[in-house]
């Protein structure tokens, strides 16, 4: 990747040979120029952006425009409008729930999700549903995370108003075809919702060619900082939705009756927003793009490739999903037979490896596959080889510390 | 700084003292853990997060617990606790079970003498879980499935 793995890691004030963290896909650890950027904005930069007529908030309005326009570009938006600033994925699906759906739903309409979404981008849909009289249809995958193009076609109905899509799955790590089947949803008139939350940081994701016409994702697990997201949404259905929070810097005037309220993105950014967070952002993605993704995804390649072969070295590991590492992104979730996650997750914890355990947000998939809770181990490029060895080792001792003799 | 992260890990590397050797055993082989035909007391605990869950039943008579045992699932802390109450509850009064409850709970929540320690007898073994605050539920959900099933009568 051009630069030692060494230089890249120093670049990570938490990356050092005390810890081993597995866990990017819940949140990323943040290179220093990331952590810096906050503390420059609130040391530099710091006014109510959008609001002062003097030149620091000016600047402030400017450090957090130029985020937006840095976001525009790497997901390849027409224009910066189409970016609204939210707290994290969440939020952004929520939104797209509470005014898109909510105003288009009528009772009977239909919405369709897959089983294996994060609940973020189910729940809101559901809410919706219930709200507007609508019905959820789930579409299932194959135990290896696999939605074929016939299961979608006949998921889909003249009722489908909108289609709910993770890029990549939170625990299986596997890859919807998104421009396919957000081309299949449009010519049967539905809206297509994308949930990029562990894609974007992994893959180059370019909404125009894609052709979905929303997608969420979050900072923190990009490099960025904790509760700064994004909502990207086609122009012509962000100028059709109404508000979702109602407040300050969303309007134009306001009388006794009412309101008309602010262009685009600013509509949907109510109240003061994260411009430090945003410009935290920004120096993330700059960040991404100096390593570039070819260099990302070849090195995260090899790293799940190398743990996969590991833990297949253990007979009582069992990992969900494809057999093919290069269908998990990273995310290696897995079963030790046994033993239940929590108490493998905490007998790692001593010897300082971070990885998840539980659900993963994800019940209704787990639900679907028939396994209860599981561990997840999850890499970033910024992860070694040596901390694969670490994690499988001490993973090989997990039985024994628990009383089983082999 | 760097003293407290050695220090840290050297405690981390003499292991969590609660995956001792009488809590595995109590995993691995439970006492109590099968069908009990003749209980008149039965609840579910759950903890749903983790997806710990039990099925406590007893078998009171005239005010004491004659007899005991549990089913479920969960991780080694939720079924070797369950396991270890019903060691220390058979046999006795419920109002003396539920006082053993209440020490249980005031242990892993807060403090307790060492005199009480010792009635908890090797549930005692739980106290360093109160460090844990995610494992907390997981040592509660026997004692507070017994504590709800009484409460309930």
């Amino acid at each position: 990747m051009g630069r030692d793995i060494k230089e890249i890691r120093a670049d990570f004030p938490l990356l050092t040979d005390e810890v081993a963290y597995l866990d990017s896909a819940a949140t990323s650890q943040k290179p220093r120029v990331v952590i810096e950027a906050e503390k420059e904005f609130y040391e530099c930069y710091n006014a109510n952006p959008l609001r002062g007529l003097y030149e620091l908030s000016v600047e402030a309005t400017d450090r957090y425009e130029e985020a937006r326009e840095a976001v525009r570009e790497f997901i390849g938006a027409q224009s910066a409008e189409e970016i609204i600033f939210t707290r994290n994925a969440t939020e952004s699906l929520n939104l797209v729930a509470y005014t898109y759906a909510m105003s288009a739903l009528k009772a009977g309409d239909e919405i369709l999700v897959t089983i294996m979404e994060h609940h973020s981008n189910f729940l809101p849909w559901l809410n919706a549903a219930k709200q507007c009289g609508a019905k959820i249809n789930f579409l299932e995958c194959d135990a290896d995370g696999r939605i074929t193009e016939e299961a979608f076609r006949a998921a889909l109905t003249a009722r489908t108003v909108l289609v709910a899509m993770t890029q990549i799955s939170n625990v299986l790590g596997c890859e919807n075809d998104i421009k396919s089947f957000a081309a299949i949803a449009h010519e049967q008139g539905a809206v297509f919702v994308a949930d990029g939350a562990q894609s974007v940081p992994h893959i180059p994701v370019n909404v125009r060619e894609l052709d979905v016409d929303f997608l969420a994702f979050s900072g923190h697990k990009m490099l960025g900082p904790m509760g700064i997201g994004v909502l990207y949404g086609k122009r012509e259905l962000l100028d059709k939705m109404p508000p979702f929070l109602y407040g300050g810097e969303m309007i134009e005037t306001v009388t006794r009756n009412g309101a008309t309220y602010a262009e685009l993105p600013h509509k949907f950014e109510a109240g003061t927003v994260n411009a430090a967070g945003a410009y935290g952002l920004s120096r993330a993605i700059a960040y991404i793009r100096k390593i570039g993704f070819d260099a990302i995804r070849e090195r995260e390649d090899i790293l799940t490739q190398y743990a996969f072969k590991r833990l297949r070295e253990n007979p009582y590991v069992t990992v969900l999903g494809a057999e093919n590492p290069a269908e998990h992104h990273g995310i290696l979730t897995f079963r030790l037979e046994g033993v239940h996650p929590h108490d493998v997750a905490a007998i790692l914890d001593e010897s300082r490896i971070c990885v998840r355990a539980g659900h993963h947000c994800a019940q209704p998939l787990l639900k679907h596959l028939q396994v209860p809770s599981t561990t997840r181990a999850s890499l970033a490029f910024y992860n070694t080889t040596e901390e694969i060895d670490r994690f499988v080792e001490t993973l090989g001792t997990v039985r024994r510390r628990l009383g089983y003799a082999e | 700084m760097q003293n407290n992260v050695q220090s840290r890990t050297q405690n981390k590397i003499q292991g969590n003292p609660f995956y001792h050797e009488i809590l595995t055993e109590h995993n691995l082989h439970p006492y109590h853990k099968h069908a009990l035909p003749d209980a008149n007391l039965e609840l579910e605990g759950v903890n749903p997060n983790c997806g710990d869950d039990i099925v406590l039943r007893l078998k009171v008579e005239e005010d004491v617990i004659v007899d005991g045992a549990y089913e479920g699932d969960g991780c080694a802390i939720s079924q070797a606790s369950a396991d270890m109450m019903l060691d220390l509850i058979i046999g006795k009064k419920k109002d003396e079970a539920l006082r053993l409850a209440d020490i249980f709970s005031r242990m892993i929540k807060d403090k307790i003498t060492e005199e009480e320690r010792e009635e908890l007898e090797e549930a005692g073994i739980l106290q360093d879980i109160s460090h844990m605050p995610m494992r907390v539920k997981c040592a509660m959900l026997g004692w507070r499935t017994f504590r709800g099933m009484v409460e309930a009568e």
